[in-house]
Formats: structure tokens, C-alpha cells, sequence
């Protein structure tokens, strides 16, 4: 450690670090303004100038410390070189302070405040350039440039930080500003709108729109994608107004998404429902508490056992989750009840767990920071998990290789250097390509597969199937670009795969998975830092719908409902007797209710009529449905077909936990009162089941729902709310002083066996294949402004970034169907049709189209194929044959 | 076979720009039809450095050697017929004094082959012992051995900062790295500058030979060249010399042998000034906006993608290869204690001779403008002047005349040896005009990220501006002194840290004339024009009438034997008749 002395005194410094850094930490200030903790330090404002004994005046943000360095930091010389450093700045600054958004907040206010300038010069200096036009083209904040001082503090961020560079310095000398590429306002760039610089503008010149100042800040988690970024929410009186990034946070490091930060609109939203709604002729009436719920529990009661079904909700808590399923499997006696990660991410529960023992990730996010090769593979990363996906683009700057395969041309091929466009539907057949190319060329780690896995000589068979040709012909990817990706992934280690929806969602998403975790295994990727594979969780809290047991074949933590002795041991807690049969998993619950086996739906915040496949046939199993009561916070598509509407309290209106898709559990904390009549879903949960007459549900707050999930799940164990303050725990964490496990199978995998599974795997076609009738094959995704359906909408600046639905369109295709980008489209599947416009773009392959699912108003699932996945029950959201014409 | 005659054709930007082209044509036309093709051989050599274009040689069969200048097509005939056929030189296109002074009191290492080579072919340079340096650096001498000869010779680089060049190469092979690279600086911005292009044009491969050897000193993996987009014959030339160079082995896998393996990039600017600093040029080749950032750490140690690497200045690259062949010591031979070698210089401004020189370090400023520069251009108008080191350098005054060129002695004068900018001032020039001018080229120049430069410049351009308008007011001296020095000492790169020179300078040796600006409303030179009163001085006037003859309007009324009289209500202050007084009797 360098010893520094600043002023005289004598100051240890961090290795490396500046004399700026050097100073702040031992408390000393030296003004400074370019300089911003997170970034590279750029030199830009000259505020920070000191004298350095025997090297004069230096920059102190940019000058690293020595030994022995002899640092002054308030000589004359110094004060008159800032000052009039400072006087230049303040030159053409619009002066309006107290008309200033960040009046109060401003650097430049402080550093002005504390180096003070010289009148006389100041007057002669003192010259206002013409005012320049706002920007007000961004839903969520603005930039004036009249309040601008250039410290590039923006610029920096959206390179260093967000990885996207969508503003830049223009122009030369006194004309400079920042302006993005052609000088357009900011939303015709490539700009994210993820605020990351805005939060950073030292100044006026970058503010949120609308601002008004929190009176207090509460801790929690984004309540979108499974990320899980920590957050801060800024409370006025009853209503969230702001919402800030962690820093302290491991997940986000402080950043966030557009939708994590500006998207908080939904919860105060004048459209949240506020009071219990019964339907009655036809029509929602309001109604009490008390009515709604005997009505619930009397209904109830006439439909126990497995004529009932439960949906749990991913958006919900864990403490939630797990009274739904021991309410279902206690109280209901049956083990239906399923979640939507049936829908998505199921097929990695079950791979993951054919292959390494347990269904979760297997390595932390910040992981991706040392990963020397990132595979991404079916993950639109920086759309649908935005902050993993800065990440990934950050580390691809730093240097890591990064192959990146997708059907579509994702925003992540500009950065990567592999770039593979497979045909959808065809990842086995690529994945083993490339293990086939991994093992002919000798790269695979045999001490690895002899020492830790089994099955490998069944596995090294079924290569035999993927010779080159025969891959390149089915992925429609050259064969040299494999061989590049496989070499470059087995010899870049630690390599990390990551994955998301483009894997899972297939009539053979499992295989898919296991396709992954065979790649891994091969190459020595797992139980080490920065390797193995991460599955990109959906949405918030489907990881923790999924450990608390809202699965049909499991109770919390994956104990099978089967093993008697795990039974026995829920039955003696619970005070009941216990199904060992597992139940239906989510679209077989709905094709059951088509045939009258299941009647009554209990549907905890899920939007699944817009959000399942084959659309159709939900709505039509929900009219067949007798009973169906759904908890939501906001009026949505499915809440329509309930017959008793039970408004919920949204993340920030309860105490809880959030798993996110790294299994970290963590902490959201109560920010406000429920809006209108509103309850936590927990209460909600615990009122049905008590007056139905259960026991075991007295619970005075989610805090004694965990340690009852604690004394039950083995990787559970040393969890409690008390513990989980700070950052969180990664399960398993077995006894309470158990630090938890950011890194799985490091030393065993948690197979019976302790060996790491290989999977033999075949090439199938996807379940439905283009043909003459439907020549196109249909894919769906996210895009970054919306989330499902229901929350997104509720906020204007996300629905004027994107406001409505497009198909998209290879030009080769849409010029061959005659049809203009804008142009208004039929398109059609076996299913149904839908009314849509066309984008015509390159980002498709020819032959293949793209859609999103947000809007109520093109009910894209309408058309979508709900062939499943033998293994996992998921359905094949992302292969669905289409035509389209022109309407 | 009988030695052949040769017609050297100046052909570098300035002679084509003059016609070299169409000359070249019709000399070959007549040579053919006059039946000499077999006897004279046309050949294509770069500028010399004097604009005398069209510029030929005329070299006969036996060695003899006449020198022609001004050369346009219609002389061609004549030439032909005459100077070949008859064997009597054209005397009126002969170059005359001037052209052998101008050359007398250079030292010519670097622009040696600049106009008696052709740039367009490898097999002329290496006719005159070009790729030799190469080969002898890869097969008898050690990366180590190439450092400390170039070391040894006290090599400093011309690009403007004058590092010592083999310590920079030693300290980039100093630090472990995957890779090496190993930039040549070819983006001159500097206005009037142009000796690197001349090197490119005139003599491509001795750069190349010069990168391809620091590039085997440093361990280097690929080389670029970072050439001026307004260069197009420069990056031409160089995109054959690297052809060629690759075709014959010197560039590419194991070269010559040796198993040194080295590529070249040819990289064309992005068009602005700052991108010749050299980490905004480093940005600029990683594909960002050319800016510079602050050093340490100095590129040495991290640049290019952040490895290690070596910037270099085409001029010093072109003296490498001759150091190798003649040894430190015949390079150490020239020069002063700090100084070594030549200094090429782009002499402007009221010479006689503008063009490039080049002179052993060392030489007064006095020898330089009087010896090669021909003394000043005007009748009547002295010396006053000279602005060394580019826009960012600055004025030196006659009585600094004698000051000795090298880095050391220019730097304490308040100027810098730059790049090799030289700018003869006298007294037709006002030097508040001339700070104003070259710092106009700085402020439109900054890359507007440091505050300093950015809005200091623009500031000090203001005040300037108004002292010029006859608008000055007490203390603005002062203030320029403030704001200068406070400029240069906290601007972030050498852009900004020199851009005040000028003006600190004028301040420095011209006080006076900026205190008649300011206290009397007086422009002592006469340039300023809204300070001009354009009156008469009939103490100086002899009564020519010159004036009132050039005149555009008519404003000056003169008989012979009279004073002339001028009328202000129709004068336009055009200057005209101040330039045209031979006494400086108009103010
Ligand atoms: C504003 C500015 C412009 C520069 N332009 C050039 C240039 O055009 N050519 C050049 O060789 N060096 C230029 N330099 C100097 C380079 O930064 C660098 O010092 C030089 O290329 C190093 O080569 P040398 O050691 O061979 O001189 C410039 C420096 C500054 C500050
Ligand atoms: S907008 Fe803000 S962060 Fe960006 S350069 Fe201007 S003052 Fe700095
Ligand atoms: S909002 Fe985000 S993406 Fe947009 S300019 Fe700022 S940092 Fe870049
Ligand atoms: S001194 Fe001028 S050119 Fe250099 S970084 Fe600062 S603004 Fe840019
Ligand atoms: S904080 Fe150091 S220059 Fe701005």
C-alpha cells in the first residue's frame, strides 16, 4: 500500500489508486467534477488540479499515487488554476439555479460553492452562448444542453457502463456538444432510455421528466425480469416516485433497466384494482372483504381434491408461493397447482436436474465478469434481461470472447464475435455439432468427465449422428463457424453458457438443456468460477415459484411428493394427509378443465389467458370452468373470465422475498400502504384456507412463513428474513450459519450418484414444421420496453417507446407476399389468426418471422402451438408454422 | 550499351499540381518523335521542396547535370530541340541563383532521395542502398542492438515533443505483453507543414524500411501508418511502396529469413488536427472519436487496444534506416550537445525562398532565413519575425535571431521546434494580427474536451479579436498573460498546452505594439484596419504617387510634386495603398 502525503499528513492509499481516490478516502476534498467513481477517469473538467512536489500541477482524478508522493491540494497555484478553470466553465452556463431541476443536487453548484470565483474577471469572461434547444423527445427524461458543462460523464457511462455508446461528443471546439450519431433527437438512436446517465449527469442538463424529490427510500427488489436487481423506492405520501439502482448490490452494481427504473408507473396506477370484485350477471360488482371471501370458501369447498387447480404466481413472493401450494396440496388435497415457469423455464428445472442434480444456475451473475469465453445461446440478453445483458457487453469490451447464437440478429451480434443465426428449432443438432467438434479435435477435458461425470461413452455415441454436413444442413449455420464457436468455447476458459426462453421453449426444450450441460461437462465447465451454465430466469420470482413447490410433483426445495418419507414429514407439519400423486402440470390443467375434470381454478397473478399457447383453448376452458377466482393487482385479460376478482398488494406494498434467477433470495420491504382495499396475497391465501376451516395458516407476517419454510427444505435451512437483510443468500444454505452457495457442484454434483449425467441426445424437428399451407416459421420474444401485458401498459413512456405490435419480416420474404414495412398483415396458424403490421427487416432470417406477446390487442398466443415437451410439459412457444397475408 | 541520358520529372503534390503531368506526356511525345526514347529516359522523382514547378533534371548520357525550373509544356519543344538535339541549354529556363542557394545551405540526409528517385518503384530505392538498414538490423543485429545504435545516436523525435527515440522504443520493449505495435505518425497537420508528406511522396520506402526496423527493435507485431486523408498522392504511393515492400519479402511472415514476422497498416485520418497527438490518434485507429487522454500512462505502456506501442513521426522513422547503415556516429557527427542529426523545415511566410530545407541541428535561425531562405522577400519591408513550431509555436523577435536551432534553446525562447513550422514575419505584420490568426486555427482545432482550451481559447481569441478592433481596454495584456499561462498549464494535451505560445510570445517580445493598439488606437503596422486612419505621413512621403495609382476606388487625389490626399468618405480601407507605399508613409 502506497503512502501518500496530502497536505502534510500522511494518507495510505489502495494500490493503484488516484490521488483523487487517495484523498476522498481519508476524507480529504479536492473539488472535482468529470470524475464519477464508476468510470474511467477522463482528465475533462481540470477542477481537480493539484501540485504534486517535483511534478508541478496534475489532474488528481487522473494522477495515480506513488510512494512517498508529496500531494498539496490548496496552493495558490493551485486555487488560481482551478478557479479559472472553474470561471470558463461557468462562462456560457445558464445561470437560472433555482429554476434548475437539480437545484440542491448539483456538482456544479458544489464545486462552485467551494472554489469560489473572482468577480471582477468573471464579469469580463462572462458570456452566455445562444440558448440551444431541449431535447423532450425521451418519455422519461430530458437534455438541455444550455445546462450541459461536457464532462463526457454521460458519454463514458453509456460506453463503459451500458455498452450501447448512443451519445458522443460532436463537433469541435467551442461548438461541442454531446449529441447522438446524426444529431437526432435521443429516441431515434440506439439509445435503451435505461437512465444509467442520467442518474450520473452532475448537473441539469440530464433530468427524469416529472421529477419530484422521494421523502424517504425503501429497499427492494425490480419486480420485472428474474434478474433481480436491488433497487431503492423513493417514497412521497402513498406513492412511489422515484426509483434508484443499489450500488451496494452484487446483482446490479447500482444499474438498471428502462423498465426497472422508469417503469414503476403500474403501482399507483389510477387502473389497480381496489376492491374485491364478484361477478354478477355477467357483470363485476364490488363487494366486501367478508363477502368475497366466504363466497371463495364456500366455493371452495365443493371443488376439493383434483377437480381443483392452482396457479401460482411468479410475480408473487416466495412466502405467497408457498401458502398457495400447502394450500392446494393441505387444504384442496391435490397436487395440482403449477406456475408459469411450466412455460417457460420448466424443461431447466428438469435438465438441469437430469444433468447435475439440481434444476437452478449454476453460477452467480457477477461470474459473467470473469468469464473468458460467453456463450449466449437463445437469449435476446440486453432486451429481455437488460442489466445480465450490459454485463455480457461490458465483458465483451473488456476482452472476453463472446459467441452469440440466435435466430434472430440480436442487438448482442454487434458485439460478439461469433455471431451463429440458426434455423429455430434446430440448437441440438448445433449444440452437439459443436461438442462433436470438440471431441474429434481432442479439446475435451478428460480428467474432468473420467474423475467427475458418467454416461460418456453413451454420449460419444449418439455424436456419431451429428456429422457436419448433416448439422449445417439442419441449422442452416456453415460448418467453419461451428468449428470457430466449439474451438473458441472449449479453449477460452472458464467458459459460461448462458441461456434463456430460445432454449427452453421447445416441444424439446429439456433436450435442449441437456444439450447445454453436456457442453459444459465436456469441456470442464462446471462447479468452477465463471463457468457453467445460467439459465436466464423470466420473470421476478418464477425461480422462487418453483423452489417454494408450486410444482405438481414437488413440495418446497424439490422434494419429491412421491418419496413417503418426505410425505410424512409435510404431513406431520401440516396436520393433514397428503397426495402422493403428482398433479397436472399448467397447459394439461386447462386441457383437463376442456374435458370437465378440473373446475375451479384458484389463479394467483398470471396473465395466462394472453401468456399461454393456443389462446384459445384457455379462454374456452376458462368459460367451461365453474369456479375460477383470480388475485390480481390489476385488471387483465384473464381476470376477465374470473367470477370472483381478489385485488392483490404489488411488491411494494408488502414485506417479502424474491428469488432471482441465481438463487438469491432476497429481501422486498413494505414502501407504502395498499393501494385502495387491496391486501398482501399472503393474507389473502390465509383467509380462504381459514375459513374453509384449515388450521396452520395464522401467520402475522411473511417473516414466519420463511422460518416454516426454513424448518421444512433442507436448502432452506439457514434462511431467515433477519439473515437475508444486506444482499441476500444463494441456496442451498443448510444451517443458519451456512454462508450459502454462489457456485454449484463444486466439489459433487447432486445427482444420487454425485457424477455429473451425460446425456445421449437425437436431432427431432420441431413439432410443427413449415409446409405450403404455412410457409413461415413464427418465433416469439420480449421486447425491452414491455414486460408481460398487464403492468407495462400502465405506463405511458414505456407504451410510447413501443406502442404496439409488429411482425417481423425478412425482406425476401415480405417482397415475395407483397407486402411494405407498415403495411397491415393477417397472420395465420392452425390455430387462429391475428391483425398485426409488418417491420421489414434484415434481423430475421428469410423464413423466419418474429412477434412479441405484450398486447391485448394482437393476441399473439392466439396462434402458437401448444405441443409440449415430453420431459418438462413446456409448451413450443418459439417454432409455430404461420402464413401471413396482406390485410 | 551506351549509358543512358535521364529526364528527372518532379512529381510530387506540388509539381503535378504545376503540370508535371501533362510536361512528362509531352517530353515523352517529343522524345519519341524526335528519336532520342532509346538515348533519355523519362523518370518520375518526388518534390524537392521549392516551388519551381514544373521542376526537371536533365542528366546526360555522360553524367552531366542541368537543372531546369518553371517548366511548362510549351518549353518542351524547345528544351528538346535545343538543350538535347543541339546540345545548347535553354538558358532562360535554367534555375538560377536562388535555386543553388537554396540548396547550398541545406544538409540533405532526410530528403536525400526526395527528387532523384522514383517513389513508384522499390528496385530505385534499393538501387541506392535502400532495404540494406533492413537487412543488416534482422541478420547482425539484436532487437537490443538496433535500440542502443539508435539510442546511441541521439535520435529525438521530430513529430513536435522531441523524445528521445531509442529510449522510448527501449521502454516499450521494457513492458511484457502479448503484443506490440508500432505506429507511424504521418497525419502533418500543421497548416504550411508539409515535409512528412514530401517523404511520403518523394521517398515512401525509407518509412516503411524505418517502421518495419522499430517495429523488429520493439518486438512488435504489425505496424500502421497514419496518413492524412488530404494526402491522396502520399497514401497512394505508400499504398504501392507497401505492395511492392510485401511482394519482395520485407513486410510479411519471416522476413528476409530472420523469422521476424510484421505487418503494415495503412490507416487513413479521420481530417483534424488533434488526431495527430498521439493517443487521439491511437483512439482514432481503435475506431472512436479521435480525442486525446491524459498521460501517463503514455502509450509506451498501454495504446493500441492497450498494448504497448510505439508512436512514431515519419521524419524520425525516415532518419532510422540511414542510422543503421552509417552508424550512431556519423548521425551524432551533426548537431548540438542535446540535438543531433537534421531538422526539415517548411519555410513560409516573406522569404525569398519558401519550401522545405533541411539543416544540420544547430544552425541559427539568421543562417537559415539569410542562407537557404534568401534573405526577406519585400523591397523596404525588414525582418521582424519569425513564428517557429507551427500555430502552437511561437514569435521569436531579431534580436533572438541567433539563437541556436535545437529543441533546448527554441524551448527557452518561448517557442518549440514543433514539427518544423517556420514562418518568416516582417515589418508589413502586426502581431496581434498574427496571434489572432494562428490561435483561430486552434480554437476551430480543440477537440472540446478540456475546459481550458476548449473555452479559454475562445476567450483569448475574443480579447484578441477586440484589441485588434481598436476596442481594448486597460489590463487585457495582463489578462492574456493570466488566461494564456493558466491555459497552458492546466489544458489536458498538447493541443491546449500550446496554443497560447503564440500569444504569450507577442506579449512576451511585442508588448509595445500591443499597448498601441490598446492605449493609442494604433496599429504600428498598418494591418488592423479599424485602427487605420490612412492618413499621410508627409514626413516619410516622397510624393510618388504609387498610391494613388493602385488605388480601387479612386479615394487618392495626387499631382505630380504633391502630397497625395486621401478621401476618407470614398475609401473602402482596402490597404492597398499602405502595401503599395514603399516609404510606410500611409497610416
Ligand atoms: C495537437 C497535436 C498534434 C500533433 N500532430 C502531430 C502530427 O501531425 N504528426 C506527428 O508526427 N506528431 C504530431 N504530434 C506529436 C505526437 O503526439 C507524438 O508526440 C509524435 O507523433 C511522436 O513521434 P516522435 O517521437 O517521432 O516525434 C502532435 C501533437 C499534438 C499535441
Ligand atoms: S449531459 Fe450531463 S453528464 Fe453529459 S456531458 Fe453534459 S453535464 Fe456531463
Ligand atoms: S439512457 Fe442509457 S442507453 Fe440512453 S444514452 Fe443514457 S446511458 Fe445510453
Ligand atoms: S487541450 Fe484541447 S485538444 Fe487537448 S484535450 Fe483539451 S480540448 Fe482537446
Ligand atoms: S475531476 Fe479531474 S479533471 Fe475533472
Amino acid at each position: 500500500m502506497p503512502a501518500v502525503y496530502i497536505n502534510g499528513s500522511k494518507v495510505e492509499a489502495k494500490d493503484g489508486a488516484t490521488i483523487l481516490q487517495a484523498a476522498l478516502d481519508a476524507g480529504i476534498y479536492i473539488p472535482h467534477l468529470c470524475h464519477h467513481p464508476d468510470l474511467e477517469p477522463a482528465g475533462i473538467c481540470r477542477l481537480c488540479l493539484v501540485e504534486v512536489e517535483g511534478r508541478g500541477i496534475v489532474a488528481s482524478c487522473q494522477a495515480q499515487v506513488e510512494d512517498g508522493m508529496a500531494v498539496w491540494t490548496e496552493t495558490p497555484m493551485v486555487q488560481k488554476a482551478r478557479q479559472i478553470s472553474l470561471e470558463l466553465l461557468l462562462t456560457n452556463h445558464l445561470g437560472d439555479c433555482l429554476s434548475c431541476p437539480k437545484d440542491n443536487e448539483c456538482k456544479l453548484q458544489e464545486v462552485a460553492s467551494y472554489i469560489g470565483i473572482n468577480e471582477e474577471r468573471f464579469k469580463q469572461l462572462r458570456m452566455l452562448a445562444p440558448q440551444f434547444p431541449l431535447d423532450e423527445s425521451n418519455p422519461f427524461f430530458l437534455r438541455d444542453p444550455n445546462r450541459c458543462v461536457l464532462c463526457g460523464i454521460c458519454v463514458r457511462t453509456c460506453d463503459e457502463i451500458q455498452g450501447i455508446g448512443a451519445i458522443n461528443y460532436a463537433f469541435r471546439g467551442f461548438a461541442t456538444t454531446i449529441a447522438t450519431f446524426g444529431n437526432k433527437p435521443i429516441v431515434e438512436s440506439n439509445c435503451e432510455s435505461c437512465g444509467e446517465c442520467v442518474v450520473r449527469c452532475p448537473t441539469g442538463a440530464l433530468v427524469p421528466k416529472n421529477y419530484r424529490k422521494p421523502a424517504k427510500e425503501v429497499k427492494s427488489i425490480c419486480p420485472y425480469c428474474g434478474v433481480g436487481c436491488s433497487i431503492y423506492l423513493g417514497v412521497r405520501g402513498n406513492e412511489v416516485v422515484f426509483v434508484r439502482g443499489d450500488k451496494d448490490s452484487p446483482v446490479n452494481e447500482g444499474q438498471l433497466c428502462v423498465k426497472g427504473r422508469f417503469g414503476f408507473g403500474f403501482i399507483n396506477s389510477p387502473e389497480r384494482l381496489r376492491k374485491p370484485l364478484v361477478k354478477r350477471n355477467g357483470e363485476f360488482v364490488e363487494v366486501t372483504w367478508d363477502e368475497a371471501l366466504d363466497l371463495v370458501a364456500s366455493k371452495f369447498s365443493q371443488y376439493k381434491g383434483d377437480q381443483f387447480a392452482a396457479v401460482a404466481s411468479a410475480r408473487c413472493t416466495n412466502e405467497e408461493n408457498y401458502l398457495v401450494q400447502k394450500f392446494a396440496r393441505a387444504v384442496m388435497q391435490t397436487n395440482n397447482v403449477d406456475n408459469c415457469a411450466r412455460l417457460c423455464h420448466a424443461p431447466t428445472v428438469a435438465g438441469l436436474n437430469i444433468a447435475y442434480g439440481t434444476g437452478g444456475g449454476t453460477n452467480p451473475i457477477s461470474d459473467i465478469d470473469g468469464a473468458s469465453c460467453i456463450f449466449v445461446i437463445g437469449s435476446n440478453t440486453t432486451v429481455a434481461h437488460p442489466v445480465v445483458g450490459t454485463r455480457i457487453r461490458r465483458a465483451a469490451r473488456r476482452g472476453a470472447t463472446l459467441i452469440v447464437a440466435d435466430p434472430r440478429r440480436i442487438e448482442l451480434f454487434n458485439h460478439a464475435h461469433v455471431c451463429l443465426q440458426q434455423r429455430p428449432g434446430s440448437d441440438v443438432a448445433l449444440l452437439m455439432g459443436m461438442a462433436r467438434v470438440i471431441y474429434e479435435q481432442g479439446l475435451h477435458d478428460e480428467e474432468f468427465i473420467r474423475e467427475r461425470c458418467e454416461n460418456f461413452e453413451a454420449f460419444v455415441e449418439s455424436l456419431e449422428q451429428f456429422e457436419l454436413d448433416f448439422v449445417e444442413e439442419v441449422t442452416n449455420v456453415p460448418k467453419e463457424k461451428i468449428i470457430q464457436a466449439a474451438t473458441l468455447y472449449a479453449t477460452r476458459k472458464p467458459s459460461l453458457i448462458i441461456y434463456s426462453l430460445g432454449i427452453t421453449e421447445h416441444s424439446h426444450g429439456a433436450e435442449n438443456v441437456l444439450a447445454l450441460a453436456n457442453l459444459a461437462m465436456l469441456t470442464g465447465n462446471v462447479g468452477k468460477p465463471s463457468a457453467g451454465v445460467m439459465p436466464l430466469r423470466g420473470q421476478n420470482n418464477v425461480q422462487g415459484a418453483c423452489d417454494m413447490g408450486c410444482i405438481p410433483a414437488s413440495f418446497p426445495g424439490y422434494q419429491p411428493v412421491k418419496d413417503g418419507a418426505v410425505r410424512r414429514k409435510f404431513e406431520k407439519a401440516w396436520g393433514c394427509r397428503l397426495s402422493e400423486k403428482p398433479g397436472l402440470t399448467l397447459v394439461e390443467m386447462f386441457q383437463e378443465a376442456l374435458k370437465g375434470n378440473v373446475r375451479a381454478f384458484y389463479i394467483v397473478g398470471m396473465d395466462l389467458a394472453y401468456s399461454m399457447p393456443n389462446a384459445r383453448m384457455v379462454w374456452e376452458a376458462l368459460e367451461r370452468a365453474e369456479f375460477v377466482v383470480v388475485q390480481e393487482i390489476l385488471m387483465t385479460g384473464t381476470a376477465k373470465f374470473a367470477h370472483v376478482i381478489l385485488p392483490g398488494a404489488s411488491f411494494a406494498e408488502k414485506d417479502g422475498t424474491f428469488t432471482n434467477l441465481e438463487r438469491r433470495v432476497q429481501l422486498i420491504r413494505k414502501a407504502i400502504e395498499p393501494i385502495g382495499d387491496a391486501r398482501p396475497d399472503w393474507w389473502i391465501t390465509c383467509e380462504i384456507a381459514k375459513r374453509m376451516g384449515a388450521t396452520g395458516f395464522d401467520y402475522s407476517h411473511p417473516s414466519e412463513v420463511m422460518d416454516e419454510i426454513a424448518r421444512l427444505t433442507p436448502s432452506f435451512a439457514g434462511m431467515s428474513f433477519a439473515r437475508l437483510e444486506g444482499a441476500g443468500i444463494q441456496w442451498p444454505c443448510t444451517s443458519p450459519d451456512h454462508p450459502g452457495t454462489p457456485i454449484l457442484h463444486i466439489e459433487a454434483f447432486n445427482t444420487p450418484t454425485g457424477k455429473g449425467h451425460f446425456s445421449p441426445l437425437q436431432y427431432k424437428p420441431p413439432a410443427e414444421m413449415p409446409d405450403d399451407e404455412y410457409p413461415l416459421i413464427l418465433t416469439t420474444g420480449r421486447s425491452l420496453y414491455h414486460f408481460h401485458l398487464s403492468m407495462t401498459r400502465r405506463v405511458e413512456g414505456l407504451l410510447a417507446l413501443h406502442p404496439e405490435e409488429r411482425i417481423w419480416l425478412n425482406p425476401k420474404d415480405a417482397s415475395k407476399l407483397g407486402i411494405a414495412d407498415g403495411d397491415k398483415v393477417k397472420v395465420i396458424s392452425r390455430r387462429g389468426e391475428v391483425f398485426t403490421r409488418a417491420k421489414v427487416t434484415e434481423d430475421v432470417a428469410p423464413g423466419t418471422a418474429f412477434m412479441t406477446f405484450h398486447f391485448y390487442e394482437t393476441p399473439t398466443n392466439i396462434l402458437v402451438n401448444e405441443a409440449l415437451c415430453p420431459i418438462a410439459k413446456t409448451p413450443e412457444f418459439k417454432v409455430t408454422a404461420i402464413r401471413v397475408e396482406r390485410a | 550499351m551506351a549509358f543512358k541520358g535521364k529526364v528527372l520529372i518532379c512529381q510530387g503534390t506540388s509539381g503535378v499540381s504545376g503540370g508535371a503531368h501533362i510536361v512528362s506526356e509531352a517530353l515523352k511525345q517529343k522524345l519519341h518523335e524526335s528519336g532520342l526514347s532509346d538515348r533519355y529516359e523519362i523518370k518520375r522523382v518526388g518534390d524537392r521542396g521549392l516551388f519551381r514547378d514544373v521542376l526537371i533534371d536533365i542528366i546526360s548520357p555522360n553524367g552531366y547535370r542541368w537543372t531546369y525550373e518553371r517548366v511548362s509544356v510549351e518549353d518542351v519543344d524547345e528544351i528538346v530541340e535545343s538543350h538535347l538535339i543541339r546540345g545548347e541549354p535553354v538558358k532562360r529556363l535554367l534555375a538560377g541563383d536562388d535555386y543553388r542557394m537554396f540548396f547550398e545551405g541545406q544538409l540533405r540526409w532526410v530528403l536525400k532521395n526526395c527528387g532523384e528517385i522514383d517513389p513508384e518503384d522499390i528496385e530505385d530505392y534499393i538501387s541506392v542502398g535502400g532495404y540494406e538498414a533492413l537487412r543488416k538490423a534482422l541478420h547482425e543485429m539484436t532487437p537490443e542492438d538496433v535500440i542502443n545504435e539508435i539510442a546511441a545516436s541521439g535520435l529525438r523525435g521530430r513529430g513536435g515533443a522531441g523524445f528521445p527515440t531509442g529510449v522510448k522504443w527501449r521502454i516499450c520493449r521494457g513492458y511484457e505483453a502479448p503484443t506490440r505495435y508500432v505506429i507511424c505518425n504521418a497525419d502533418e497537420g500543421d497548416p504550411g507543414a508539409f515535409m512528412d508528406r514530401s517523404v511520403l511522396e518523394g521517398d515512401p520506402h525509407s518509412v516503411i524500411e524505418g517502421l518495419i526496423i522499430a517495429g523488429y527493435a520493439i518486438g512488435a507485431s504489425k505496424g500502421f501508418i497514419y496518413c492524412r486523408a488530404e494526402y491522396p498522392l502520399a497514401i497512394r504511393r505508400l499504398k504501392i511502396a507497401l505492395q511492392q515492400a510485401r511482394d519482395k519479402g520485407f513486410i510479411g511472415k519471416d522476413i528476409l529469413g530472420s523469422g521476424f514476422s510484421f505487418d503494415i497498416v495503412l490507416k487513413e485520418g479521420a481530417g483534424a488536427f488533434v488526431c495527430g497527438e498521439e493517443t487521439a490518434l491511437i483512439a482514432s485507429i481503435e475506431g472512436r472519436r479521435g480525442m486525446p487522454r491524459a498521460r501517463p500512462p503514455f502509450p509506451a505502456e498501454k495504446g493500441l487496444w492497450g498494448m504497448p506501442t510505439v508512436i512514431n513521426n515519419v521524419e524520425t522513422l525516415a532518419n532510422v534506416p540511414r542510422i543503421i547503415v552509417n552508424g550512431a556516429g556519423w548521425f551524432s557527427s551533426v548537431g548540438t550537445d542535446g540535438s543531433k542529426g537534421t531538422k526539415v523545415f517548411a519555410l513560409a511566410g516573406k522569404v525569398k525562398n519558401t519550401g522545405l530545407v533541411e539543416v544540420p541541428m544547430g544552425v541559427t535561425l539568421r543562417q537559415l532565413v539569410f542562407g537557404p531562405g534568401g534573405g526577406m522577400a519585400r523591397k523596404g519591408y525588414a525582418f521582424k519575425a519569425v513564428q517557429i513550431g507551427g500555430p502552437s509555436g511561437g514569435c521569436l523577435p531579431e534580436e533572438l535571431l541567433d539563437t541556436p536551432i535545437d529543441y533546448e534553446s527554441l524551448t527557452q525562447a518561448g517557442a518549440i521546434m514543433g514539427s518544423g513550422g517556420l514562418i518568416v514575419l516582417d515589418e508589413g505584420t502586426c502581431m496581434v494580427d498574427v496571434a489572432k490568426f494562428f490561435l483561430s486555427f486552434t480554437v476551430a482545432e480543440s477537440c472540446g474536451k478540456c475546459i481550458p482550451c476548449r473555452v479559454g481559447l475562445v476567450r483569448l481569441y475574443e480579447v484578441l479579436d477586440r484589441i485588434t478592433k481598436g476596442e481594448g481596454v486597460e489590463g487585457d495584456i495582463e489578462f492574456l498573460e493570466l488566461l494564456g499561462s493558466a491555459i497552458r498549464e492546466t489544458a489536458l494535451c498538447g493541443l491546449g498546452k500550446t496554443a497560447p505560445n503564440p500569444v504569450l510570445t507577442t506579449v512576451r517580445y511585442f508588448r509595445g505594439e500591443y499597448e498601441a493598439h490598446i492605449k493609442d488606437r494604433r496599429c504600428p503596422a498598418g494591418v488592423c484596419v479599424p485602427l487605420l486612419r490612412f492618413e499621410v505621413d508627409e514626413g516619410k512621403c516622397i510624393k510618388c504617387g504609387r498610391c494613388a495609382r493602385v488605388c480601387p476606388v479612386g479615394a487618392i487625389a495626387w499631382e505630380r510634386g504633391s502630397f497625395p490626399i486621401i478621401d476618407r468618405s470614398k475609401c473602402i480601407k482596402c490597404r492597398a495603398c499602405i502595401i503599395e507605399c514603399p516609404e510606410h508613409a500611409i497610416n
